[in-house]
């Protein structure tokens, strides 16, 4: 894809189409174009700030899903070295919706997890739009058994719509194989991070997010159903899906208040799509930091802080 | 054992209604009723006294939570835990109608606070904890009450070494309580994983419907899985699923039948059967090793 502008990203897109423009004109003429330049320079950085520092939910989702957002690989390839990818869940395939294995970061051994959208068509038919079947789901657990064998912590990394909801699906059992993980990563002996790096698909993206620590990017969003989900069965109409979005309180800064999120990882202005550097710059940092704090805890700490973080999630009133 | 349909049934079914004869049928409401899947007009008494299985087709008509109760316990063994859970509206969730005044219309319509039952009974006077969940209420959707509920009685059931039974009927997580329902997946996962791991035997009855959120949790998750016939159970629904794969689906899928095929569950069990079965797996699992040293 050549380009691809969201709606409300078009001021944006069309100062920067005035700024090249200029440039185009100042070279071809010979001119000077400083004052236009310098005065198109500000109102973009103004325009810049005047929409992303005001992003709906449903604006976050889009930017969630831009098809120009660094992937699961993307962020391995730039944050770590020596990645030693393992393949198949040794009862029916390789799940390409999900890859993992061996990573160093800064040197500190990892298994690193994650759900892996594609870039083009061809890559999406492979990678089934980042839709894991049964079998991803135990390819990934097979993998973080290897890494509490091996002592060291994992990171998964969540980007997934969800599940794929499929007839192959079901008869190989999406649904235990989700419940079976939810279940056996409570019983890891490592520190596990949960990253959601874009979209947060449901009981597809939980399905390797039991982490001691779930970190969310800024403009990631992860929800119960998706917006267009939530707004088909409520309002019987997905052009409601905005207001689906805000009131399922799926935003980074929402599930924070909620005690879901422990952190938040900042984006570059517009989005971790304008400036991957800067993303996975953000995403090692906050890794990194939080690696850290888990690596100094017992095995049996880290299971017992892992338990106590999900028991306590949720809210009611108890009348007796 | 308390096979409803008995003399000391505590529950009924169809309330004695005033309203006059069904202008379609001619038939007068409450005696009689339509079976859902084969359509064949059915005394309600004689439903009842099948414990609401149609005595034509088989088919397995849903029941209340007092109602399972009932049939998979001693007489009067019940006792209640954590009746006083209610659900909140903490999002406040900005939808058509108020999560709050959705609450408030199926608590008076069902008589129950949320969609699940919890406690301990005797079933052939063996102890178990048991989870029972009913889908007049919301769809039986999980919310945080169902979660918290679920993951006490795990709780409980591996204080005090008792087998656990879950039975499941549910549409999935509840959309209202967004990510707080979604992480009682885990939470309740969590609570089996220590109940397992003090070596206590988990067994689940999935009934029609279950899916999604509880499919893919604690439903999936039994040493043993029994489930009732005809009863659907998946992840996704058929609908999506149709629309994903844009192809006809096959035949019978999502059925226990279809499940049981796959290796999905281990045995399906008749409803009048179903006490019977539950206490002999109880049995076995609680009985211990009694093979006798013959040399002695
Ligand atoms: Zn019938």
């Amino acid at each position: 894809m050549a380009e691809f502008i969201l709606e409300f990203e078009k001021p944006v897109s069309e100062l920067e189409k005035k700024i090249q423009e200029w440039l185009r004109i100042s070279k071809d003429n010979d001119l000077n174009v400083d004052d236009e330049l310098k005065l198109l320079t500000q109102k973009l950085e103004q325009t810049k700030k005047d929409i992303y520092e005001n992003l709906t939910p449903w604006q976050r989702v889009q930017l969630a899903r831009h098809p120009k957002r660094p992937y699961t690989l993307d962020y391995i390839n730039m944050i770590c070295t020596d990645f030693m990818e393992f393949h198949g869940d040794r009862r029916y395939r390789d799940d390409a919706a999900i890859v993992g294995g061996f990573a160093k970061l800064d040197g500190q051994p990892l298994m690193v997890i994650g759900t892996q959208k594609g870039r083009n068509t061809k890559e999406n038919v492979m990678r089934n739009f980042g839709c894991p079947h049964p079998e991803g789901y135990r390819k990934a657990l097979r993998l973080m058994q290897v890494a509490d064998r091996a002592g060291i912590p994992i990171v998964c990394f969540i980007d997934t719509p969800g599940a794929f909801p499929g007839v192959a699906s079901e008869e190989r059992h999406i649904g235990e194989a989700i419940a079976v993980n939810l279940r056996e990563m409570f019983d890891l002996s490592v520190p596990i991070l949960a990253v959601v790096i874009g979209e947060g698909g449901s009981g597809g993206a939980l399905g390797i997010g039991v982490g001691n620590k779930i970190l969310i990017m800024e403009n990631a969003y992860y929800s119960v159903i998706t917006p267009e989900g939530c707004a088909a069965i409520l309002w019987d109409d997905r052009s409601f899906s905005a207001q689906a979005a805000a009131a399922l309180k799926l935003s980074a800064r929402d599930l924070v208040e909620l005690k879901i999120v422990d952190d938040i990882i900042p984006e570059p202005l517009g989005g971790a799509h304008r400036d991957f550097d800067a993303a996975a710059g953000g995403v090692k940092t906050t890794i990194a930091k939080h690696l850290v704090e888990l690596s100094a805890m017992s095995p049996e700490a880290l299971k017992e802080q892992r338990y106590e973080k999900f028991r306590h999630i949720g809210a009611f009133k108890d009348g007796k | 054992m308390a096979l409803f349909g008995s003399g000391k049934a505590r529950y009924s079914t169809l309330r004695p209604t005033k309203t006059g004869p069904n202008k379609n049928t001619l038939i007068p409401e409450g005696l009689w009723e339509k079976c859902k899947k084969c359509y064949g007009t059915v005394y309600t008494r004689q439903m009842e006294e099948n414990l609401n299985v149609c005595p034509r087709c088989g088919y397995h008509k849903p029941i209340t939570a007092q109602q399972r109760i009932a049939l998979l316990s001693d007489s009067g063994s019940f006792q209640e835990v954590d009746a006083g859970l209610e659900s909140v509206d903490k999002l406040k969730f900005e939808g058509v109608a108020s999560y709050t005044e959705k609450l408030r219309a199926n608590q008076k319509k069902t008589g129950m606070k949320d969609a699940v039952v919890c406690g301990t009974v005797t079933l052939n006077g063996i102890r178990y904890a048991l989870a029972v969940m009913d889908f007049r209420f919301l769809g039986a959707s999980m919310g945080s009450v169902v979660g918290e509920k679920i993951t006490r009685i795990t709780e409980l059931a591996t204080a005090e070494g008792l087998p656990l039974v879950i039975v499941t009927a549910s549409g999935g997580a509840r959309m209202y309580e967004g990510m707080l329902s979604l992480m009682q997946m885990a939470k309740t996962s969590g609570a089996l994983k220590r109940h397992a791991k003090a070596g206590l035997p988990y067994i689940t009855i999935l009934t029609h419907p279950t899916y999604a959120g509880v499919t893919a949790s604690f439903a999936s998750l039994g040493d043993l899985t029994l489930a009732e016939p005809g009863a659907m159970i998946g992840f996704a629904g058929p609908r999506v699923i149709r629309d994903t794969a844009q192809a006809k689906l096959p035949e019978g899928f999502q059925t226990a039948e279809f499940l049981l095929e796959k290796g999905m569950i281990d045995r399906i069990v008749a409803r009048k059967n179903l006490a019977h079965e539950l206490a002999l797996c109880l049995e076995y699992f609680t009985s211990g090793c009694k093979v006798q040293d013959g040399s002695k």
